[in-house]
């Protein structure tokens, strides 16, 4: 019998709030019954740096590490940080962009360059990419900072889990103060 | 059955409430630091910060030897500094079981060196667990305790990175009932280390570690999985997880204690198989000990001695040549190292230290990003505290003139983690170096923990901040000066000052981290930048503030611009400005 693993990729620039995505994400998961695992590095990473964290789910899941090449799902926080993570993606995986540029210091230094084109990059080579106008959605869920409370409506869409599930997780998991803006900006994420 | 979500770290911290566990200490150091953070929710459990790891493990001593659980916390170069008092534990045994948790971390995620804590083990001569995911981190901190009661033995407990900070599904249990009460009990024969004492518990040290290389033999933790392969694997930790991917047909022992070695359970396995491998991160550690044995292995030939471990890392060593994946750039990307945070109260200091062509002997912290370009203001970084000692050696080899651009920098709890024993040496062998201690009333770089200078402690409760200048002339610095880091000039103005002093003299640079949870600073309004006024002179990019962004302009130079919503309004790159082209709109 085989055991159908999914893999999900978290990427993007730490101090995005990646990391309470990928909490909510696998809080989920795990409301629903799956095994699951989720791993990504704490500490240096936090202060600008690249973050990547991933989420792997099914009946038993032996490494928290996705196997290289093997994410389902890349769910990019930032253009550059997507694009970095597309060689841990299967052929056919699918892809979810915030349609957002952050330089990192070596390219405001103007001793690196920022690619260009990258939306268009990845589309040419995951068919099925999506790009996402977080600000612009969390905007309009009330708070700017919610962006990634978006993105993860946008990826819950691509995890077939009931609503719900998410809504009862973001209940638990978001502070009173933040949580209507936050429900907003979810349900913007899923419409999409 | 209640079931829940936890990492390595959460787990372990459960554990030792589940195990009973009456005291914790610790001192921050990823990947260990939410061990104890976790401990709070817990209210059987005293949870405290020490000052650094020796003391977490004299306190952990003392509440083991009043007969309560202890349970101490650190990182991998922390048993450095804890090795002393371990060692003679190791002797002297326990009364109330203590554990040593310590969170290695391969591939350098977050460290200076990646030493390979399983040798400390072996070392001290004590026991080790390791656990591969969060549930076995529950349950073996539970097994360490008994563990370390039924063998009067302190137990280390090994994660690394990907199991300290990975989450996956635990049972939790109800807490342990029925143990004893702490007591004063004298027993000089057993914890007084005198050579007469001690001469005596040695024999007992080997003894133990012979009974439990048999006991080890029989204990579901160390366990052997058959499919029925013709590979056989011995494999433990996070390093078990990826060989049940890469080698799905391959029988595996899975080691829950790596030492002592179930040397027995490892035979008898190992008659199975033509084909048997050790795969493990760092060091042969159990390589080394099989093959001791007479057993032929396969390896560290095969698997790197460096980094971390990965599944694709083990199937391309399995199968000795590179996987090929779908995608692959067809560009060189850049790269985002991590940085200062916008408001960092650091960023100034650096500036000036740079502008000041100071050699800067560095330290660790946050503030070990100031090697990195533009601040580019750090010239060694060796372990926590060394600042302090290196540039009392470099000023003994220069000339007068060379001497005055030492400048050691360290931060407040590194300072009083090992720092100020080298103040007291700078002072008594009449060093001439200039320290600053950057005073940002926390210890920020592992996610701000509270310190002895913060005011508060780890459970939240207030207490004595200690007074830095006081306690830097109780040591005998005479010159003492405290400065406020978001003034620019003010701040450089006293560093060039104490740099041309040809006496020890230490500045203070003081202010809270922007990211201090308790009081935590107010973000200002962001600052806005005149296109009209911008030369574009570069003059705010050497900040390395990640809020400064640069654009393109007509004139080709480029301006300056600012990112509204990373900016805290901490006014750095106004005062650096010296065409007025930093300002808060409507200001």
């Amino acid at each position: 019998m085989t055991n159908q693993v999914t893999n999900i990729l978290i990427s993007g620039v730490g101090g995005q709030g990646i990391l309470l995505a990928s909490e909510i994400l696998s809080e989920v998961l795990m409301l629903a019954g799956f095994d699951v695992k989720k791993n990504e590095i704490h500490g240096m990473s936090q202060r600008g740096g690249s973050v990547v964290s991933h989420i792997r789910y099914g009946k038993k899941v032996y490494s928290s590490i996705i196997p290289e090449g093997q994410a389902d799902v890349l769910l990019g926080f930032e253009l550059l940080e997507t694009y970095r993570c597309l060689p841990l993606v299967r052929q056919g995986g699918s892809v979810l962009t915030n349609n957002l540029q952050i330089f990192p210091p070596p390219v405001t230094l103007g001793k690196e360059t920022y690619p260009e084109d990258i939306p268009a990059k990845i589309a040419a080579a995951f068919p099925d990419t999506t790009l996402v106008d977080g600000l612009r959605l969390a905007a309009e869920a009330g708070n700017p900072r919610t962006v990634n409370t978006v993105l993860l409506g946008a990826l819950s869409k691509r995890v077939d889990i009931d609503d719900t599930c998410w809504q009862q997780t973001l209940q638990k998991m978001v502070p009173k103060k933040y949580l209507e803006e936050n429900i907003k900006a979810f349900n913007l994420g899923r419409s999409l | 059955m209640k079931r829940a979500i936890l990492s390595g770290n959460e787990a372990i911290a459960r554990g030792a409430y589940e195990a009973g566990v009456k005291v914790a200490s610790a001192y921050p150091g990823t990947p260990s630091t939410e061990i104890l953070e976790n401990m709070v929710q817990y209210p059987t459990i005293d949870a405290s910060w020490a000052p650094n790891e020796k003391v977490a493990l004299e306190v952990g001593i003392g509440a083991s030897f009043g007969g309560g659980r202890a349970l101490v916390a650190m990182k991998h170069v922390g048993v450095n500094v804890a090795a002393d008092p371990l060692f003679t534990l190791s002797y002297t045994g326990v009364k109330g079981g203590l554990v040593l948790a310590v969170a290695d971390d391969p591939e350098l995620h977050s460290s200076q060196n990646e030493q390979d804590s399983r040798n400390y083990a072996k070392f001290a001569k004590i026991p080790m667990f390791e656990p591969a995911d969060s549930q076995e981190a529950l349950t073996f901190t539970r097994i360490a305790f008994e563990t370390s009661e039924q063998f009067d033995t302190p137990v280390m407990l090994r994660t690394t990175t990907r199991i300290s900070h990975s989450k996956s599904v635990v049972s939790l249990q109800e807490q342990v009932s029925g143990l004893p009460e702490p007591s004063l009990e004298k027993n000089p024969a057993k914890f007084v280390m005198l050579p007469s004492n001690a001469r005596k518990r040695h024999p007992l040290v080997e003894e133990r570690l012979l009974k439990m290389e048999e006991w080890a033999c029989q204990q579901p933790f160390n366990r052997v999985e058959k499919v029925g392969g013709k590979i056989g694997v011995i494999t433990a930790g996070v390093s078990y997880q990826y060989a049940r991917e890469a080698l799905p047909d391959a029988d595996i022992l899975k080691l829950g204690l790596v030492y002592p070695l179930p040397k027995q359970l490892i035979r008898d396995f190992a008659a199975n198989y033509d084909t048997l491998y050790v795969i493990e991160e760092l060091d042969p550690f159990i390589e080394e000990q099989v093959r001791a044995m007479g057993i032929e292995v396969k390896g560290k030939e095969v698997f790197s001695i460096c980094g971390e471990l990965t599944p694709g890392r083990v199937e391309e060593s399995l199968s000795g040549t590179p996987s090929e994946y779908y995608f692959s750039h067809s560009e060189v990307l850049p790269s985002r190292p991590p940085s200062m945070c916008p408001g960092c109260p650091h960023r100034s200091v650096f500036h000036s230290l740079n502008r000041l062509k100071a050699f800067v002997t560095g330290d660790i912290g946050c503030y070990t990003l100031g090697f990195m370009e533009p601040l580019a203001a750090m010239d060694t970084c060796i372990c926590m505290g060394a600042s302090i000692g290196n540039a009392t050696g470099l000023s003994k080899l220069l000339s007068a003139e060379n001497q005055r651009k030492v400048v050691a920098v360290i931060g407040d709890s590194t300072f009083l983690h090992t720092g100020i024993n080298g103040l007291m040496d700078m002072v008594y062998n009449s060093s001439a170096s200039t320290v600053v201690i950057l005073d940002n009333r926390i210890t920020a770089m592992t996610g701000r923990q509270e310190n002895p200078a913060s005011g508060y402690t780890l459970m939240g409760a207030d207490s004595y901040r200690i007074d830095l200048e006081q306690l830097c002339r109780a040591v005998g610095v005479k010159h003492v000066q405290v400065v406020d880091p978001y003034e620019v000039e003010a701040t450089r103005k006293v560093l060039k000052q104490e740099m041309e002093r040809a006496e020890v003299s230490v500045v203070i640079a003081r202010r809270a981290c922007m990211l201090v949870k308790r009081d935590p600073v107010a973000r200002k309004p962001a600052f806005t930048v005149d296109s009209d006024r911008c030369t574009g002179c570069r003059a705010c990019l050497k900040l390395g503030c990640p809020a400064i962004e640069w654009r393109a302009s007509a004139d080709g130079k480029g301006v300056a611009h600012i990112n509204g919503l990373f900016c805290v309004g901490c006014g750095l790159c106004q005062q650096v400005c010296s065409f007025d082209a930093m300002g808060v709109p409507n200001d």
